[in-house]
């Protein structure tokens, strides 16, 4: 048993210890290493975790630039998921369609007390009405919070209402704050939805030979920006991106994509999944994040296509890219060596990351996710043995049926089973743990507590996570980098993203600040007289 | 940039777009921070909690910490009292605040959570507290979250002793570090003992020092809290944010109490300097005299510069009304007055400046939206934006330099360390104003009409 992981969890009451033991594991001594996930947070443990409504309306659907997303309930939700996530978007024209863009505008029904005695959908078909009147979208979703399901508001009517009202698209989402255990559950019914009312039912064919859907990107600081690029140059068509920077507009043509990219496994895996059973759509999980990764990634999609032309094109790329960023990548790898990291994210860059800093030569000391699944960290393999609990067994789940007109197979089993010789896995995640070093320690829902013990027997040269331990541990004297916001700097995807990843560390390591931190009479007393002060209180 | 707000302005009443609010409990995490030893606990889903440490956080660049009941969908149905007994039972055995400070939500006040009859059951350690309040997210704003969680403090703490402790308890509003600060240089140049409650200076501007305080220095002791029943009045700064406290107060333990505006700009100030002279009796010290004439001074200075500018100004009631008395001292016109915060006297209060200064056409209004606001300036636009962060989109849009002031400022730094309040902070003010106008006209003049010397 690791000294370092018992030494954090010894100081718990025996009850927490019970279950906190589950989530703390040390990579190399459980024989295969499992994890407890996805299961409740501890009231009180000062958890990192948000909620449903933040998985739902904050990550998956507040990307999409044209849909007016309309918050249902009082003013908070609306206005903390306003700006705060930097998926970035541009209003834009394709194939002759328009989609504009609202995303520095901040929909809410305000819900008031009476809202919740006499019940809110009047006031949620007049705000319906409102946006139909000022800003004329194609398409609105409606996104419940907390008391909205509580008072029993059927925002699905109002969405079907809406629809024949308008002939827009309006969709109802139903993701309570409370529903499950964080934010996961939001991907969930985010990704239901979205499969339900929007993927296949645009018409607008791919123009080039290969394409392809980027899953699980949501463009933060212009990462997915940077992919579309890189694909672009190896002649491979983006269709649409789930959902950073995208629209509804090109989420509807979804289903006509060869392939479909996966890049947060845990936010969309759902949609992949039913994309495969609905339309024959292989996924494929890639990682941009890190430099190798990224050579990697576009060889197992040239391998996809299995096409010599674009096989020859993508290395072109990779050969290009690399040059481009090969000087500053010495210099900062030499910087860089060495140095420890350790890593607190939500529910896929925890992993993506860890492959990045090894391009630095950086190792992981420990890495954890706020709301991932067993799957997420074993591997999809353990999927079979993952049992609902009371918290999560709510969250629906569906299944869908081959479409008769669009499902399409794009490679035979015996072109896969070639594939996976060459060790491309499709339609799987192998997980987490995988690619860490033996001895490292892996923390699900990590909390403050945890946080301040493993700084203090770790001692990281950077711990990267949120801003609400940002400040925790830069007060405790070690560097702190936001891999959600990337500390409002980007984009980390791709082959210059690593390098400006690599700059704001090295900027971070050498800000001459870190050195005035103790005042120079603490160690070096030179008091000689004393000086007459006022008293400022 | 905003480019689906139309100069056609359409009356809603359900659409909210854009506010210039937020909501209750995140009020109530601040209150509760400027207490010593307290650890701020969200009653209902736990994404509340992380979304209001959140902003706490991006406003001040420093930790907020906080803990929550973390609500599942059982206990949304079931009530939450298990989750909060085991909730106190881990935050005191990990984090060993001396109080636990229990706002709540729209999910626990929906299902009807009945917090004192929760924590009256509850086993609490020697010598620690459990106090709480409610915080209806679908009432008012984060300012009424504010001003219900420091009366809750007083209604689950505050006793009448037997004598009087001869201080004067001030309840400084929803202000910044720095604001505090200022007010306790000035009662202290003034020589009046004080407690103030709640005080987040030392909490949400600590320094560095290489270690990590769950509980940094600053804050008010729950002794001092006790001892409020004991003041000999209350001073409430910010009528919105801190009078319903001192009603509180004077409600349950007969403290009389006196209700300022938030000291800003030069009468406001004048107001509370000549209220603390009341308390003491003696003369106003030279040192605050002259920092008064130096104010006057600046402001006879840099009048070419802001004389008749328009300006539009946002943010929480108090701020508001404080901003747009100062910039009515500067002789600027406030055009367009918006908070987002319910309450009708803003409007009434906000007409009593427009006519006490004699300028026209000026709008004021109360629980209305940014969105509102860019469509006036749309139909006749003012020369600058007074608010918070939000702003900026309306200043780039438009091409108004925005001056920030208020709550949340969450892309800028430094500016919780330095005060609004009293003539030190009105020359902030002043300085940042001035400075916005003028950095405007040199990007925006003719080349030649660059001047060097302003």
């Amino acid at each position: 048993m690791s000294v370092i992981r018992e030494e954090v969890l010894d100081k718990y009451s025996a009850k927490v210890y019970k279950n906190r033991k589950e989530h703390v594991i040390t990579v190399g001594e459980g024989n295969p290493d499992v994890v407890s996930a996805n299961t409740r947070a501890i009231p009180g443990i000062i958890t990192q975790r948000g909620c449903c409504f933040a998985g739902c309306k904050g990550v998956v659907l507040g990307p999409i630039k044209d849909a007016v997303i309309i918050v249902h309930g009082p003013i908070g939700c609306a206005f903390y998921t306003w700006g705060t996530r930097r998926h970035k978007a541009i209003a834009d024209e394709r194939k002759g369609e328009k989609a504009d863009s609202y995303l520095e505008y901040c929909f809410s029904t305000d819900m008031q007390e009476a809202d919740i005695v006499f019940g809110g959908e009047k006031k949620l078909k007049k705000a319906i009405i409102e946006a139909m009147d000022i800003i004329k979208p194609k398409a609105i979703f409606i996104c419940s919070t907390c008391p909205v399901g509580l008072i029993g508001d059927d925002i699905h009517a109002v969405a079907k209402w809406a629809e024949e009202e308008y002939g827009i698209k309006c969709i109802g989402f139903s993701c309570e704050g409370y529903k499950g255990v964080s934010q996961s559950a939001g991907h969930h019914i985010a990704n239901n939805q979205l499969i339900r009312h929007i993927i296949g039912t645009g018409d607008k064919e791919p123009v080039s030979k290969y394409s392809v859907n980027i899953l699980g990107e949501y463009n933060i600081g212009g990462d997915g920006w940077e992919v579309e690029k890189l694909l672009k140059r190896c002649g491979i068509e983006v269709i649409s991106i789930f959902t950073g920077g995208s629209s509804y507009r090109d989420i509807k043509n979804a289903h006509l994509a060869d392939l479909n990219l996966v890049q947060c496994h845990r936010s969309i895996n759902y949609v992949a999944d039913m994309m495969y059973d609905k339309y024959g759509t292989d996924w494929l999980k890639i990682n941009f994040i890190g430099i190798e990764s990224c050579k990697e990634s576009l060889r197992a999609i040239g391998e996809y296509f299995g096409d010599i032309e674009l096989k020859a094109r993508i290395e072109e790329v990779i050969a290009d890219e690399i040059g481009n960023i090969f000087e500053e990548l010495t210099y900062l790898k030499s910087k860089l060596k060495g140095k420890t990291a350790a890593l607190y994210v939500g529910g896929s860059r925890s992993h993506h990351y860890q492959l990045l800093l090894k391009d630095f030569g950086i190792r992981t000391v420990l890495a954890g996710y706020e709301f991932a699944h067993r799957d997420d960290y074993e591997g999809r393999t353990v999927i079979p043995e993952i049992k609902p609990d009371a918290d999560t067994k709510n969250i629906e789940s569906i299944t869908v049926e081959p479409d008769p007109k669009f499902y399409k197979v794009f490679l035979s089993e015996e072109q896969k089973n070639i594939l996976k010789e060459k060790g491309i896995l499709l339609n799987d995640y192998p997980g987490m743990i995988q690619d860490m070093d033996e001895g490292a320690i892996i923390c699900d829902d990590l909390n403050h507590f945890e946080t301040e013990e493993f700084l203090k027997v770790l001692k990281p040269d950077i711990f990267f996570s949120g801003i609400k331990d940002k400040f925790v541990i830069q007060k405790s004297g070690f560097l702190s980098r936001q891999l959600h916001s990337y500390d409002y700097s980007g984009p980390y995807a791709g082959f210059t993203g690593s390098v400006i990843f690599g700059n704001d560390l090295l900027m971070g390591l050498s800000t001459p600040a870190w050195s005035y931190i103790h005042a120079p009479w603490k160690s070096n007393p030179c008091l000689e007289a004393r000086l007459e002060v006022e008293e400022y209180a | 940039m905003l480019n689906y707000t139309n100069k056609k302005v359409y009356e809603r009443t359900a659409l909210r777009i854009n506010p210039v609010k937020t909501c209750q409990p995140v009020g109530a995490m601040y209150a509760a921070l400027g207490v010593h030893r307290c650890l701020p606990h969200s009653h209902g889903s736990q994404g509340c909690c992380a979304f209001h440490r959140m902003f706490l956080t991006r406003h001040f660049k420093e930790p907020a910490m906080a803990s929550s009941s973390s609500f599942t969908e059982g206990a949304s149905v079931f009530g939450g009292g298990s989750n909060l007994k085991t909730a106190a039972k881990n935050i005191f055995d990990l984090y060993d605040p001396d109080i636990i400070a229990v706002h709540t939500t729209c999910l626990s006040e929906t299902i009807g959570d009945d917090l004192n009859a929760l924590i009256t059951e509850m086993k609490i350690p020697e010598g620690k507290y459990i106090v709480h309040c409610n915080t209806p997210s679908y009432k008012g704003s984060h300012i009424d979250g504010y001003t219900n969680m420091v009366s809750g403090f007083i209604n689950n703490l505050a006793e009448k002793g037997d004598e009087t402790n001869g201080k004067i308890c001030v309840f400084p509003g929803f202000v910044n570090p720095g604001d505090v600060r200022e007010y306790k240089r000035l009662l202290n140049i003034m020589k009046i003992p004080f407690t103030m409650l709640p005080d987040t200076s030392g909490v949400m501007d600590s320094p560095m020092t290489g270690k990590f305080e769950m509980y940094p220095k600053g804050g008010t002791t729950i002794k001092e809290i006790k001892d409020i029943g004991n003041c000999t009045m209350s001073l409430a700064l910010g009528l919105k944010a801190s009078e319903p406290s001192a009603q509180v107060l004077e409600k349950k333990l007969k403290i009389p109490y006196k209700s300022l505006d938030l000291p800003m700009g030069v009468e406001a100030t004048d107001k509370f300097i000549m209220t603390l002279q009341e308390i003491t009796k003696e003369e106003i010290p030279y040192s605050i005299e002259e920092e008064r004439g130096q104010l006057v001074d600046i402001m006879i200075d840099i009048h070419p510069y802001t004389y008749g500018k328009k300006a539009a100004i946002f943010g929480d009631p108090d701020t508001v009304l404080g901003i747009t008395a100062f910039v009515l001292e500067l002789g600027m016109i406030p055009k367009y007055v918006v908070t987002g915060t319910p309450g009708t006297d803003f409007v009434e209060r906000a007409n009593l400046l427009f006519k006490k200064f004699g300028v026209d056409g000026c709008i004021a209004k109360e629980s209305g939206d940014l969105f509102l606001m860019h469509q006036w300036i749309k139909n006749e636009p003012v020369d600058l934006l007074i608010g918070g962060s939000y702003g900026k989109h309306i200043a780039r849009a438009e091409d108004i330099p925005l001056v920030r002031m208020g709550f949340p400022i969450i892309d800028r730094y430094i500016h919780s360390y330095v005060p609004l309040v009293g003539y030190k902070g009105a020359m902030r003010m002043a300085e940042f104003i001035t400075n916005a106008l003028m950095d405007y006209q040199d990007s925006h003049c003719k080349e030649e009409d660059l001047e060097v010397v302003m």
